[in-house]
């Protein structure tokens, strides 16, 4: 008994003008430019998008904060760092443990994770300054728990009235001795999006943290894994694989990270990029530092992770490795084979739409791929130009107000560490065989012609959105949940995950293929109208007679 | 261990708050606007403090939660946001088209001192504001007060749309404080039952526990609407539960409308609820129906059949002024032992009214306003409960003391049902023992020894 209305088919360019009709004429000259009916062909150069610019005030966005960013996404999942909000109790408060990131201390270790800090600012501090009260709330950290080192995140009143926590948290570094402690200038004002307080937080761990830990680290063939936060498990399952391959991971940045990981990042000899949107820089950065080059990869999907794994073990080149990595792709795929091949049955040949935040609506096409199901229509919450259409469109980005205001670093190579990991002929044989260094196509050239792509969605287009295209499911996060549900849809959280996970890597991509067949075919879409609304005419019998 | 470094010892301090027991005001006022009909909450400040409540209050709720906001950069926060929300009602009421906006501000807009009146008249002034359309505006810095701060501010803009007038209209206004939309719908059904005309504000329910059709309406079928409001001061009385949320709009109606207001403890469990029925009995002058008295007696029943399994059980709570003190109530009235008992949220007359409840207690309770989970932890790892009572954010300490834990208060994350089954009245009551008494008998059940596991309890 499904309601589901037939499919009408739109033309992409009536949809947009669709989606832009009830806006005032400024706010839709604006919102088409991020509305983007995708063209890539071979032939063709694509469309370009506007992205990463202000969110337009009362429209409801998806959006979060640069603070969001900062302690939420980067710093949130580090196990044995003391997170400090400096601000009033709110922002700290709802960083607590609301973005799913797991953790595994081990029988002793540390873990600040299931704490919230806070020096809960009240009138009189915004009124005189709050840097007393956050040196003593440093000072407080310290004596209870003597961790190896203390962040702290500023919200917006403390930038306003000009707390200086950098100044603070120098002062109480040197005064401690065993303790780092620095600051964030993550203000949720800054910036356009969360993207700004990521590009924050990675320039200050590459600042205080990386590099601290000299001790050389032991394996064979070492990497960073960047972009990997833990999200209901997904490090767990990556790291499981790479060990099972006998790749060692240095230092994840930063799911169930630590101190030592970032401390020691500069011992790896590459780098693999998972979200793109949130790191690319760091990776960068490392590779002109400290020499380390740095691959885009995708956990996300058994193909993509097989391709991923197999091009880490061509990058360092041992045939021992190669072979280690296909046995385990060979060990680990006939499981996923099994799952898919009862799953697709139900799943192919369904729509989906993808609306998260950086990287991830790309990566999840891949899993929807292998369900035989299309995205439709996707897009970032706070990407860039360069997550949608590649990093070859990076130096043609024009840098706007909003983006200035964000710390770029100047990274030079280390005097004493930087180390080139391959001589140029063995970079070049790579390449000439196809493996590609510092690069990223984009979400773009993945989606099909005719798809729409749309930068920071609104909660009006999403539900304009669902009831012109109806999609069988629909994925972007928590605040959208619902009203996608109301009107009949399923929804999949790709920010938390609802309560599922891991969704990376073998097991992953197990999981995930289980939850979306029961979502696309649950039967509670079908009981959305009672018997006798769909059938309401009145008859002056009783079925008895 | 979870919480794994929380020591024993308990230091005193004075700047770090470790997981508290309260959030900020903007989320209070965002939850209170969505009880007026056809209302957009707005928050007025950088997007992410919108995205935290709507966050927030969907997890809660699991229901969409529309607010707006008017997205400061750093130009706003150094020149003013008043040519964000001038841009942000413009697009709102061309774009949603709601009845009302309720805007609300943030420690950013409250520091760089945003007059809401004067740009809401700008706007009006400007054409922005279709006619018959309202916008209600309340100050909510988060550095002060709480989350209940914020909602109590939010329900006293709603109480300053009362218009002056001389006529009666024989209702009797309700504030309910921060209660569930499953509590406000009990409270309505209470009255109906009384037989007494009331306005309730702010009213989630219908809102925020709305049913699921295929059809997705920004604005749901419920809530109180503005003319309700503006007649407010029509009103016989005013009935305002809970003093930190709602005391503040009953007694602006009665100092500038001249609607008589009591202020009562919220009516969770069997003394707060007579209270509260006798009040608004005496209020409207209607008589009790025999269908309440018999609610009220089977509540009375049920304590005394399970007396057993409460009496002199110790308990910590933590959570919100007025919801806390009611319990805490309901708990001596049942013979347990309030032990521990915190809010985040300030106000020295909360541990004045907890010490007066548990006076006849034969050990002096710990309570503390302005507190912390972190010092309730450390209280029990000294002297351990038999029941922990709290928001979600309790279930890392009841897992690592092994302690049941009845989730009760704002926010809960990870159970459902509050939306659709009151504590509140006595049905309320009922359900809220029926919850603690799964959880002491579900331990006694898991503790017991072979040969003492009893089939009958």
């Amino acid at each position: 008994m499904s309601i589901k209305p037939k499919l009408v088919q739109w033309e992409p360019t009536d949809l947009k003008e669709e989606l832009l009709k009830k806006y005032p004429p400024k706010v839709a000259r604006k919102r088409a430019k991020q509305i983007m009916i995708n063209e890539a062909t071979e032939c063709e150069a694509p469309p370009e998008i506007v992205a990463n610019v202000r969110t337009i005030p009362g429209i409801i966005t998806m959006r979060g904060c640069t603070y969001a960013g900062c302690k939420g996404v980067i710093m949130g999942p580090t196990r044995d760092i003391v997170n400090i909000t400096h601000g009033p109790i709110g922002c700290g408060f709802y960083s607590w443990l609301t973005r799913r990131n797991q953790t595994d201390p081990g029988a002793d270790g540390d873990n600040y994770i299931p704490y919230c800090f806070s020096t809960d600012m009240q009138d009189q501090d915004i009124i005189f300054g709050g840097e007393k009260k956050l040196e003593a709330a440093i000072q407080e950290a310290y004596d209870l728990f003597h961790p190896k080192a203390i962040c702290i995140f500023s919200t917006c009143p403390v930038g306003l009235i000009g707390d200086d926590v950098h100044a603070v948290s120098r002062k109480m570094k040197e005064k401690f001795g065993d303790c780092n402690v620095f600051g964030f200038s993550c203000e949720g004002y800054k910036g356009v999006s969360q993207s700004a307080g990521h590009h924050i937080a990675n320039n200050q761990v590459f600042t205080h943290l990386v590099g601290e830990n000299k001790k050389p680290k032991e394996g064979k063939y070492k990497i960073n894994l960047l972009g990997e936060y833990n999200i209901g498990g997904d490090g767990f399952e990556i790291d499981r694989l790479l060990k099972k391959c006998s790749i060692t991971n240095i230092a994840t940045f930063s799911g169930n990270s630590t101190y030592d990981q970032f401390a020691s990042a500069q011992h790896a000899d590459l780098s693999c990029v998972m979200c793109h949107r949130s790191i690319n820089y760091v990776a960068d950065m490392l590779e002109t530092k400290y020499g380390i080059p740095w691959i885009k990869v995708n956990f996300i999907g058994a193909k993509s992770t097989a391709d991923s794994l197999r091009n880490i073990a061509k990058y360092f080149g041992d045939p021992k490795l190669v072979t280690k990595v296909n046995d385990v792709i060979a060990e680990e795929l006939p499981e996923v084979e099994a799952v898919i091949n009862d799953v697709k049955e139900r799943t192919k040949g369904k729509t989906a739409m993808l609306f998260v935040g950086g990287s991830r609506a790309h990566h999840y096409n891949d899993l929807f791929a292998e369900l035989g199901m299309k995205t439709i229509s996707a897009g970032y919450e706070f990407g860039h130009r360069d997550d949608y259409e590649g990093r070859q469109v990076i130096p043609g980005i024009k840098i706007d107000a909003d983006s200035r205001n964000i710390e770029e670093l100047e990274i030079k190579p280390s005097a004493d560490e930087y180390k080139a990991r391959k001589t140029p002929e063995q970079f070049k044989a790579l390449e000439d065989a196809g493996f590609k260094f510092r690069h990223y196509d984009g979400l773009n050239p993945d989606l099909d012609k005719g798809s729409i792509i749309i930068d920071d969605l609104n909660q009006y287009e999403a539900e304009k959105l669902v009831e012109l295209l109806k999609p069988d499911l629909f994925c972007a996060g928590i605040k959208e949940k619902f009203s996608i549900q109301k009107l009949g849809i399923p929804m999949k959280q790709l920010h938390s995950y609802d309560s599922g996970g891991p969704y990376a890597g073998f097991k992953g991509a197990v999981n995930f293929y289980e939850e979306i067949d029961r979502l696309v075919n649950s039967k509670v879409w079908s009981y959305m109208k009672a018997p006798w609304q769909e059938n309401p005419e009145l008859t002056a019998t009783f079925v008895w007679e | 261990m979870l919480l794994r470094h929380t020591p024993t010892e308990v230091a005193e301090r004075k700047s770090l708050t470790i997981n508290p027991a309260k959030t900020c005001q903007p989320i209070g006022a965002m939850y209170a606007a969505l009880g007026i009909k056809g209302c957009l909450p707005h928050s007025h400040g950088s997007q992410g403090c919108c995205s935290y409540h709507r966050s927030t209050l969907t997890r809660h709720y699991k229901e969409p939660i529309s607010a707006a906001t008017s997205s400061f950069t750093e130009g706003a926060s150094v020149f003013g946001g008043q040519a964000n929300l001038i841009q942000a009602i413009n697009n709102i009421f061309t774009v949603y088209d709601p009845e009302v906006i309720a805007v609300h501000t943030t420690c950013l807009s409250e520091t760089i001192g945003d007059d809401l009146k004067q740009i809401a008249a700008k706007a009006i002034s400007e054409g922005k504001v279709p006619e018959g359309k309202t916008i209600i505006g309340a100050p909510t810095p988060s550095y002060v007060g709480s989350h209940v701060t914020g909602f109590s501010n939010m329900v006293k803009a709603m109480a300053q749309l009362a218009e002056e007038t001389d006529k009666k209209n024989g209702k009797v206004n309700i504030i309910p404080g921060w209660v569930e939309p499953s509590d406000m719908e009990e409270i309505k059904r209470l009255a109906t039952l009384i037989g007494v005309e009331i306005t309730l504000f702010p009213d989630t329910s219908g809102v925020l526990n709305a049913p699921l059709t295929g059809e997705y309406h920004m604005f749901p079928n419920g809530g109180v609407t503005v003319e309700e409001l503006k007649e407010a001061g029509q009103a016989t009385g005013t009935l305002a539960l809970g003093e930190w949320c709602s005391a503040d709009a009953a007694r602006w109606l009665d100092a500038k409308r001249k609607v008589p207001c009591t202020v009562l403890d919220m009516p969770f469990g069997l003394a707060a609820t007579d209270r509260f029925i006798d009040t608004l009995r005496t209020i409207a002058g209607a008589s009790i129906p025999e269908s309440i008295t018999t609610e009220r007696g089977q509540l009375v029943d049920l304590i005394s059949d399970m007396h057993q399994y409460f009496y002199g059980k110790r308990v910590a709570i933590f959570g919100d002024p007025d919801q806390v003190i009611s319990m805490c109530e309901f708990l001596r009235s049942i013979d347990m032992y309030p032990a521990y008992v915190v809010t985040g949220t300030p106000g020295k007359k909360f541990e004045k009214r907890i010490k007066a409840i548990t006076a006849d207690m034969p050990f002096e309770v710990k309570v503390k306003a302005k507190g912390d989970m972190f010092l309730m932890h450390q209280w029990m790892k000294n002297e351990p409960v038999d029941l922990i009572i709290g928001n979600t954010y309790g279930k890392y300490m009841a897992r690592d003391e092994d302690t049941p834990f009845l989730r009760w208060g704002f926010p809960i994350l990870d159970r459902q049902g509050h939306q659709y089954f009151p504590t509140v009245g006595y049905k309320g009551g009922l359900r809220l023992l029926e919850k603690v008494l799964d959880l002491l008998l579900a331990r006694k059940d898991r503790d017991a020894p072979q040969e003492t596991f009893e089939l009958v309890l």
